[in-house]
């Protein structure tokens, strides 16, 4: 469990978060190595379905990153993320997926430093609550989970 | 495994050392190795430089002779070479979007400390892009045409400099000023380092081309409300503020000014940083262009109570014979229609009010940099004389270097010019006072052409120079002879004593900050500002003027503090970017348009309504949306929202993004 390393897919807007995470190869900014980055157009391009495959094909955690409310370079396609994802979380949780695996974050292309905050404490909830593959019971018929992974998945905090 | 398109797909892979950029913390004959074992994974190779004209020579060959028909380079961000090697892959004899690109150096290797992680998460990246890479398919791209016209935001010197050379080599250029007057923070200045020029001299002349020039329509005491549209073609609507004096008739007699029933000036004077005083109706300095009265109707009597007996209008009706006072204008908004947008907004000093110990605001005579610019100004309220508030010359003055700036308490960034210009008072007052002049600094910074040896000569001038940061400014005096006097307190730190320095005067060399409504500019050209709030260059070396935004950049000290001759090269540069882009006419757009399948699209409406940009329209009579190609901006939204999955995004399909997202996750 210790040496667990989750995989982070991050879907991230062209204009911000994708430019943020440039930002941080070129300052220097070293951040965990579990986030790998799909460059969409925009936030508001991504469907419910790519996340889905993504924890499907293996993902411990999906981190969206859009631009800041107001700052969308197509107006309002980040208003749109935000909604699909409260929807999203709730359907996780329906299936029984701790809601925390999913994570929308507005990151504007000079937040190199938000970026590696985000990525290093995603990557620490994520070490937290364990393995995707044990708490999901609907991608791996024999429940095979840890009661520690039962009381994270219980757990309503709010991800800030 | 046949792609959609009918061809099996014969992939090249190319991992770039990038120097030791990548090849120092990416084993790359391993990625290379794992690339050779990845399906339909034709040829791998690995080069120094990708970039470089062999490393795209192996690409072209191997399209020729291999046949290779997708390419694949794992090497930096799209965002710095996407376009070279959709050039290369085009003049192998591909289709340019028959490439990919996988960003293993900003993504991976700069921000991998562990050489084996980042090994492994760059063949990530790499399986990624060769899983995608089998749903790439020809695309053409779109050319649409630029308008011809530039709009220019900002009539400081970056601006001035910018329209003129787009005016003088034929385009029509809208120059947009906030302020009644073109001529920025230049204007205020008197000499200009390390020349001395008189600034002016220098200036004057531009600002007057600037008015009379055919090409330039000038609109001062203007703000931009609105901007629609994308590169080519944005429609800007400007806010004309009402200055309450026909522009068309005014002469700038200052008749009216005269006739004011204020008979002296009695408000604060913008232009004067508040030493000089002015009337409700003023000029803001003598060589103001366009050299217009305007009226502030917050201190105008007429505006204030409407009982004023209006002698300002009585005057220029009957002495002038003008009638150029119209107290009943509204502001007037205007449409206009451009290719390309220059930005040149500047910047603002530092509040020296937020540095409490340094006493500005307290003590009268404790100055901004930029108000004793005004006092050393022939056309300042003093006529140039260096005097104290109550009017005496000082003995003695201290220049305290690096306020606000180089602190982590307020601004962490050098601000460039101060050293410079507080060198250029301390000449100014020396010679015009001959009163003792301290120069407390940090370091001094001098780098430039001619600035070092500016330096030297202050240093033989007989001005004290002390390296310390300056503690605190106080009126607590100790002993007779600081009586009456300001004393510094600052430690040397080249002789390691704390001094008590008794001045008549203290200038704080005040830092340069991003306009407090830089944010909002920022949000209506949809650009980005680093974290320090300047507006965000493309690159910082190799594309220092364009933004993100296509069509839009930037000149000056708004995208960080510069002297004079960086803001007017920067705007030089400006124009030429502006030029190369109208000039060429047309603009290719990146063919990332959604389409929608007529035979799926069951009618349902909901992405018509989501579409940003109105592109999306309902054709009743087949029951199905259609996209207007023209309109779409390729953002996806509706993709993303499709419930028949009717729409795609052309570069970023569903098949294409899932390939990615399960290339990504096969490595462990």
């Amino acid at each position: 469990m210790s040496d667990f390393e989750p995989k982070i897919i991050g879907l991230f807007c062209n204009w911000c978060t994708y430019l943020a995470a440039d930002l941080a190869g070129v300052s220097r900014t070293p951040y965990a190595a579990n986030l790998r980055i799909v460059r969409v157009m925009c936030s508001g391009r991504i469907h419910p379905e790519h996340v889905l495959w993504a924890f499907r094909n293996g993902a411990d955690g999906v981190l969206i990153g859009g631009c800041h409310p107001g700052d969308c370079h197509y107006i309002e396609g980040n208003f749109k993320t935000l909604r699909r994802c409260l929807l999203l979380k709730r359907l996780l949780e329906q299936f029984g997926v701790d809601k925390r695996r999913l994570r929308l974050e507005w990151i504007s292309a000079s937040e190199a430093d938000k970026l590696r905050r985000v990525v290093d404490d995603f990557t620490e909830t994520l070490r937290a609550i364990g393995p995707f593959a044990r708490e999901t019971p609907i991608f791996r018929p024999a429940r095979t989970e840890a009661p520690g992974a039962v009381a994270a998945s219980t757990d309503t905090k709010e991800e800030g | 495994m046949a792609s959609k398109n009918g061809d099996i797909p014969r992939i090249g892979v190319y991992v770039c050392h990038c120097g030791t950029n990548i090849g120092g913390q990416v084993n790359v004959p391993e990625v290379v190795a794992f690339a050779r074992t990845l399906p339909n994974v034709v040829v791998a190779r690995e080069y120094k430089y990708m970039c470089s004209d062999p490393g795209q020579m192996l690409i072209k060959e191997d399209i020729q002779k291999l046949n290779i028909n997708r390419v694949v380079v794992a090497s930096c961000s799209p965002h710095l070479h996407e376009h070279t090697f959709r050039k290369a892959t085009l003049e192998g004899g591909r289709n340019p979007f028959l490439f990919h690109m996988a960003n293993i150096r900003e993504h991976v290797s700069w921000v991998t400390q562990d050489p084996e992680k980042a090994t492994e998460k760059a063949k990530a990246i790499v399986e990624a892009a060769v899983y995608r890479i089998q749903f790439h398919e020809p695309l053409e791209s779109k050319h649409v045409p630029v308008h011809p016209d530039v709009l220019i935001v900002g009539g400081g010197i970056a601006g001035i400099t910018a329209a003129l050379t787009l005016a003088d080599a034929g385009k029509t250029v809208y120059l947009i000023e906030r302020e009644s007057s073109i001529g920025g923070h230049m204007a205020k200045f008197d000499k200009t380092f390390p020349t001395l020029d008189c600034a002016s001299c220098i200036l004057t002349p531009k600002m007057t081309t600037v008015k009379d020039h055919p090409n330039i329509h000038l609109m001062t005491y203007a703000e931009v409300l609105e901007v629609d549209g994308y590169v080519g073609n944005f429609r800007v609507k400007v806010k004309k503020k009402p200055r309450y004096v026909i522009e068309d008739r005014c002469i700038g007699c200052y008749v009216c000014i005269e006739h004011c029933v204020y008979k002296t000036p009695k408000h604060p004077s913008e232009f004067d940083e508040g030493i000089g005083l002015r009337k409700p109706i003023y000029i803001p300095f003598p060589q103001a262009v366009p050299l217009v009265a305007v009226i502030d109707p917050e201190t105008c009597i007429e505006f204030k109570s409407g009982r004023c007996p209006k002698k300002c209008q009585k005057a220029c009706r009957e002495i002038v014979g003008r009638d150029a006072i119209d107290f009943t204008q509204k502001e007037e908004i205007l449409e206009i229609q451009v290719g390309a947008v220059i930005i040149a907004t500047g910047f603002q000093i530092f509040d020296p009010s937020r540095i409490p110990e340094y006493g500005y605001g307290r003590y009268p005579n404790v100055y901004t940099s930029l108000e004793v610019e005004r006092l050393v100004n022939a056309s300042g309220p003093t006529g140039g004389a260096i005097v104290l508030r109550d009017g005496r010359k000082p003995q003695s003055v201290a220049i305290i270097h690096c306020v606000g700036s180089r602190d982590r308490n307020y601004n962490p960034w050098c601000s460039r010019v101060c050293c410079m210009y507080s060198l250029k008072l301390a000449h100014l007052v020396r010679e015009r006072t001959g009163a003792e002049v301290y120069n407390c600094y940090i370091d001094m910074r001098t780098p430039g052409k001619g600035y070092e040896e500016f330096y030297e000569k202050l240093l033989h001038e007989g001005v004290h120079f002390i390296r310390g940061k300056v503690a605190e400014v106080t009126d607590w005096t100790i002993n007779p002879e600081e009586a009456g006097k300001l004393v510094i307190r600052v430690e040397d730190s080249l002789i390691g004593v704390v001094r008590r320095i008794p001045v008549d005067m203290v200038i704080l060399s005040v830092g340069l900050e991003p306009r407090s409504d830089a944010e909002e500019l920022r949000r209506l050209f949809h650009i980005s500002c680093s974290a320090e709030g300047w507006f965000l260059e493309r690159h910082p070396k190799l594309a220092p003027v364009s933004t993100y935004t296509d069509g839009v950049y930037i000149a000056g000290a708004c995208q960080g503090p510069k002297d004079i001759p960086d803001a007017v090269a920067q705007a030089g540069a400006a124009a030429g970017e502006v030029l190369s882009l109208v000039d060429r006419g047309v603009i290719e757009l990146e063919p990332n348009i959604a389409v929608i399948d007529a035979r799926r699209c069951s009618g349902c409406h909901v992405c018509i309504a989501l579409c940003p940009f109105s592109a999306i329209a309902f054709h009743a009579e087949e029951n199905v949306a259609r996209i207007n190609e023209a309109l779409c901006k390729g953002c996806g939204v509706c993709v993303g929202a499709c419930p028949s999955r009717a729409i795609s995004q052309q570069l970023f399909k569903d098949e294409q993004i899932l390939a990615e997202i399960e290339g990504l996750l096969m490595v462990d």
